[in-house]
């Protein structure tokens, strides 16, 4: 698809960074026209699409953890099948997005490293445990649902891969939070153990989701530039409104609570949330979270134990262009 | 001496700002260079283009169409993919 082969003429430029590119840079963001790898772009802007764009990837991978956690203990086979093709999709996501990344010319070795060596971060909320089968439903439900919120503004962002992956995954994000929502109204409906179960995994996934959209505005570090440059098209307080309108009818229709006493409507019909712990937020993003020790063991081990097979490929693939470079001389 | 074939290039164009670009084609040339131009006097005389890749042809591998069966067989009876497949209540609205 897109290689990194792009990126490499012209390198030298970049780093001075006239005043008159980047004005013209500017002016090509403001007329809505989308910047391509082989543009210039400001180094700054290359550095934060890398960050954010990889991070994206990490984080659909590392994503597959909580739910891939589930796969055997599916109830159904209907169940087991949805669920498989989710992780699936989902392995697909991180691998549309790390090639949308490589076009800015970061290689996918060195984005991977950095997320096993603990520099680069990954989605907080992929940091909590799936206890039970009906976080699987919570899961499709609300964390697919916010990371629908999150991306439907991302298919317009100023930078075309980034753009054009996001367009794939939304397509497909559709089908995992339907399944999720599925499993809820199916839990929903059935024994009260069942209810309490769905009750009890939104109690537990509430708060983290709310925290996916980021730091409110007021305290976020990055979202000036990233709306200038029209990486970002709404605020996090803004996405994170949209998403609490369009959940709690949702909560309301399968007749669970939603874990806030304080929430009420305003009269022009936004649901109004409580203050959320930000601390909580702090120490996952720090490495504190229930599970962030156990996601980078998985992932280190997975990346350790897969090493034999990147090298057989690699060796096979040698030797058999030295054995046509053979017979071409022959 | 015979004449030597002369390579044969793949043509993709960006046809709008944002879209990817497309296969449109194919053409002979002998670098690089001469393909992208006649690329552009080839394919986009009617400005159909704001960006044009040029790939040689023998760069490109390709499944073939006979086995499509065989080949896409995994996707076909996986309807669960779609969102279709799950029932969400007509109340709760579209998601």
């Amino acid at each position: 698809m897109y290689t990194q082969a792009l990126n490499t003429a012209e390198t030298a430029d970049r780093d001075l960074e006239d005043a008159g590119k980047a004005a013209q840079f500017q002016a090509r963001i403001d007329a809505e026209e989308r910047i391509e790898p082989n543009d210039w772009m400001p180094a700054a802007y290359r550095k934060t699409l890398t960050r954010q764009i990889s991070q994206h990837a990490h984080s659909e991978i590392v994503g597959m953890l909580p739910e891939g956690n589930w796969i055997t203990r599916a109830p159904t086979l209907r169940r087991k099948a949805a669920l498989l093709a989710k992780v699936q999709d989902e392995c697909g996501h991180g691998l549309y997005l790390y090639a949308a990344a490589e076009t800015l010319g970061s290689s996918r070795e060195e984005l991977v490293d950095a997320m096993l060596a603990g520099k680069a971060k990954y989605s907080s909320i992929f940091n909590y445990p799936t206890l039970t089968w009906a976080d699987i439903g919570t899961i499709g439900w609300l964390v697919d649902g916010a990371a629908i919120m999150n991306q439907i503004p991302l298919c317009r962002c100023s930078y075309g891969p980034y753009a054009r992956a996001m367009i794939r995954v939304c397509k497909e994000e559709s089908f995992h939070q339907r399944q999720g929502y599925e499993i809820m109204v199916t839990l929903c409906r059935g024994s009260e153990e069942q209810k309490a179960m769905a009750q009890d995994a939104l109690n537990r996934w509430w708060w983290p989701v709310l925290m996916m959209f980021g730091p409110p505005d007021a305290t976020s570090q990055h979202s000036d530039t990233s709306t200038k440059w029209k990486i970002k098209r709404f605020s996090n307080d803004e996405l994170r409104q949209k998403f609490v309108d369009a959940t709690v009818p949702q909560a309301q229709y399968l007749g669970l609570t939603i874990p806030d006493p304080g929430m009420t409507q305003d009269a022009d019909g936004h649901w109004r949330y409580s203050e959320i712990d930000w601390a909580e937020f702090k120490q996952v993003l720090a490495g504190n979270g229930p599970c962030n020790r156990d996601r980078m063991a998985a992932r280190r081990k997975a990346h350790e134990e897969g090493a034999w097979v990147r090298e057989a490929a690699a060796s096979y693939a040698a030797k058999r262009a030295q054995r046509q470079t053979a017979q071409a001389a022959e | 001496m015979a004449t030597p074939n002369t390579p044969l290039w793949e043509v993709f164009i960006r046809s709008r700002n944002g879209l990817a670009h497309k296969h449109v084609g194919s053409l002979h040339a002998s670098d690089a260079t001469m393909a992208l131009q006649a690329a552009r006097d080839i394919y986009t005389r009617r400005g159909e283009g704001l960006s044009i890749w040029v790939v040689p042809s023998s760069a490109i591998t390709a499944s073939d169409p006979a086995e499509k069966g065989m080949m896409f067989e995994p996707a076909e009876s996986k309807i669960y993919r779609h969102p279709t497949f799950y029932e969400v209540p007509e109340e709760v609205g579209h998601m």
